[in-house]
């Protein structure tokens, strides 16, 4: 609201200092007034047509979900009819759902942990001065650029359990017998999970690079005057400056975890996640009740409970790197937000 | 940049010659032998599976098959487009995907750049509880809506539509955000105030002071979101599977009862191409983007 006092009062000085008797007072009144209006009623205009298209497809449908997940609802079928908990009932009853989340957690964990491993390494390593910089850092875009169907179909094929699959080829030749990439159990996983980690390991290392950038230099100055190595530096100036950037590409990859479909679907082609199940994720399943098998108000049941689980796992990140935050490192940690916030950024 | 007082103190007790840690500094900044085998090998392998790609598209299936998988392009990658065309109009798809994601990008960089403006330029009642809800919702996965979506899709009779994949798509949560931080740094209070004291309108104002100084910030958001739009698979497989965009008809080849890898494949490529372009081309912004995107940790 306080903004709009100077744009008022600049309108009126400039209404009231003409000459008074040439223009009527009160048109001039009448105009500032209308500016005024406008002024004011301009922010709402802006913020209109995102909140009525985000309200309608991003909003609405998460009440709506809930509101679905209490009916029997058919694909393609007549009137829902209000069931009250069952679906839930049924879905807490159902080995497959306790299948799914588990398959959710272990390929979200042989996905994450090693890529955000990978890129901690590949952002310091690409924070040294380099020729050819640039290429290196567009280089880490590629997969991100792809879109997962084609790169999940070029990986099924070198998966592939036929005569020529690549990656049995390539085992072959370091005398590792070939492996049931789609049919096996933790193998299945591993294969996807790889997509998984093709496909983002670039993204988060420049992120984490965005991150180290912003941590001052003299940190490392004073590091290595106390005779730090470079690794003792990665460890202990590096790291704790990134915290709140590790934590952000933490909770992004524990959303993509449960948000997984394309890479099951497509590695084995059909919504049942493999001949044991052994990648069906929460998403895959939601698709299969939903969408294969028509029951609309099951799938939603799914959604919300995937939801409650999502929403419970970013308020532990967050909650966990509170708890983290209060230990000794916290000095360090001010020490850079108090130096970074003098810096503007580039 | 100011060294913090703690620091200062340690380089003047143990370094008499202050020229000294600058130098040192400099030496440890530069890259050895080592990193630039290691991001090279990293570069590789995240370019391979195009490399691969091509290849196994330019050979016969069942050159594939006989157990030694072929390293380098073969002579049939026409031969396999042809037949991907064939079981696949990937000509249309292409065509609708470009319709989709040209049309999400110019309604989510207008849209999320007027919403992100106001958010972060003016003050009005509700609009930090207005800003709290987008924020919040940057955590729920979009994935988690397309049951109720797709109920919404079907009463309005848009299925098989292809407004029904630009509807959820025409804005973000993430755009209005990225517009709000990149605005609020870029454009500074004091031209805002100068143009309403020079007597443009509030409309002027926007389209000649915003637009033109937030152009860096709407680019960038253009291209991830066309990125976005062109990419996504789960949401239009669900809605228009009988006029599929390129990815939808791309995962379709794959469906037949004989699925022919090279052919596939071929087909990727066909998919892949238009994007390589694009990242080609704006490689650079994608990179700032992402790093832009990510400063909100």
């Amino acid at each position: 609201m306080a903004a709009h006092a100077p744009t008022t009062t600049t309108a009126e000085p400039r209404g009231a200092g003409r000459p008074p008797t040439r223009t009527p007072p009160d048109e001039a009144a009448r105009r500032s007034r209308r500016e005024g209006r406008a002024f004011r009623r301009a922010p709402y205009v802006y913020v209109a047509p995102f909140f009525l298209l985000f309200g309608a497809f991003g909003l609405f449908p998460l009440v709506y979900t809930v509101w679905i997940s209490f009916q029997e609802y058919r694909l393609g079928g007549g009137d829902p009819e209000f069931v009250g908990w069952d679906n839930y009932v049924w879905l807490f009853g159902s080995p497959s759902f306790y299948n799914s989340l588990w398959k959710t957690l272990t390929i979200g964990l042989i996905s994450t942990v090693p890529q955000l491993l990978m890129a901690l390494g590949l952002a310091h390593l690409l924070n040294y001065d380099m020729r050819v910089r640039a290429f290196f850092r567009v280089s880490m875009i590629v997969p991100y650029a792809t879109s997962l169907v084609a790169a999940t179909l070029v990986f099924a094929s070198i998966f592939a359990n036929t005569p020529g699959g690549l990656m049995n080829v390539v085992l072959g030749m370091v005398g590792i017998d070939p492996i049931n990439w789609t049919n096996g159990n933790w193998t299945a996983q591993i294969a996807i999970a790889t997509i998984v980690t093709w496909h983002w390991t670039g993204y988060n290392a420049l992120i984490y690079l965005a991150g180290m950038q912003s941590i001052p230099k003299d940190l490392y100055e004073a590091a290595s005057i106390d005779g730090a190595g470079r690794f003792r530096q990665f460890l202990h100036v590096t790291i704790p400056g990134l915290r709140p950037t590790i934590l952000f590409t933490i909770v992004l990859s524990t959303i993509g975890a449960t948000q997984l479909f394309t890479e099951p679907f497509l590695f084995g082609n059909g919504a049942e996640g493999g001949a044991l199940g052994q990648y069906q994720v929460l998403t895959l399943y939601m698709y299969n009740i939903g969408f294969e098998i028509g029951r609309l108000g099951r799938a939603a049941a799914i959604a919300c409970v995937t939801l409650v689980i999502v929403v419970a796992l970013v308020l532990l990140n967050t909650g966990l790197a509170h708890l983290r935050t209060r230990d000794k490192s916290q000095p360090l940690l001010r020490r850079r937000r108090g130096a970074s916030s003098k810096k503007v950024s580039r | 940049m100011t060294s913090t007082p703690d620091a200062d103190v340690r380089v003047a007790a143990a370094l008499p010659a202050a020229t000294e840690p600058r130098r040192r500094r400099r030496a440890d900044d530069s890259a050895g032998p080592l990193t630039y085998v290691v991001l090279t090998v990293t570069a590789l392998l995240f370019l391979f599976p195009f490399y691969y790609s091509l290849v196994a598209a330019s050979h016969s299936p069942s050159d594939l098959y006989d157990g030694t998988p072929p390293l380098l392009p073969g002579p049939q990658i026409f031969e396999n487009m042809r037949l991907a065309l064939e079981q696949a109009d990937l000509v249309a798809a292409l065509g609708r995907s470009l319709v989709v994601s040209l049309a999400v990008t110019a309604t989510t960089v207008f849209f999320c750049t007027l919403a992100g403006f106001a958010f972060a330029k003016s003050r009005f009642r509700g609009r930090n509880a207005l800003f709290g809800i987008t924020v919040a919702t940057l955590t729920i996965p979009p994935t988690l809506s397309i049951i109720p979506l797709y109920v919404v899709m079907t009463r309005l009779g848009l299925v098989n539509n292809l407004m029904s994949v630009i509807l959820p798509g025409a804005v973000t949560a993430f755009g209005v955000f990225f517009m709000r931080q990149y605005i609020s740094q870029a454009l500074p209070d004091e031209l805002v105030e100068a143009a309403r004291v020079d007597g443009a309108s509030m409309h002027r104002t926007v389209f000649s002071v915003v637009f033109p100084l937030a152009r860096p910030g709407m680019a960038v958001l253009g291209i991830l979101s066309f990125m976005a739009a062109w990419n996504d698979f789960l949401w239009p497989f669900i809605v228009v599977r009988q006029s599929p965009t390129i990815q939808v008809a791309v995962a379709g080849i794959g469906a037949g009862y004989t699925p022919d890898i090279s052919v596939i494949l071929a087909g990727t490529v066909l998919a892949t191409v238009p994007l390589l372009v694009v990242t080609a081309i704006f490689g650079r912004q994608i990179v700032g983007g992402i790093t832009a995107g990510a400063v909100k940790g």
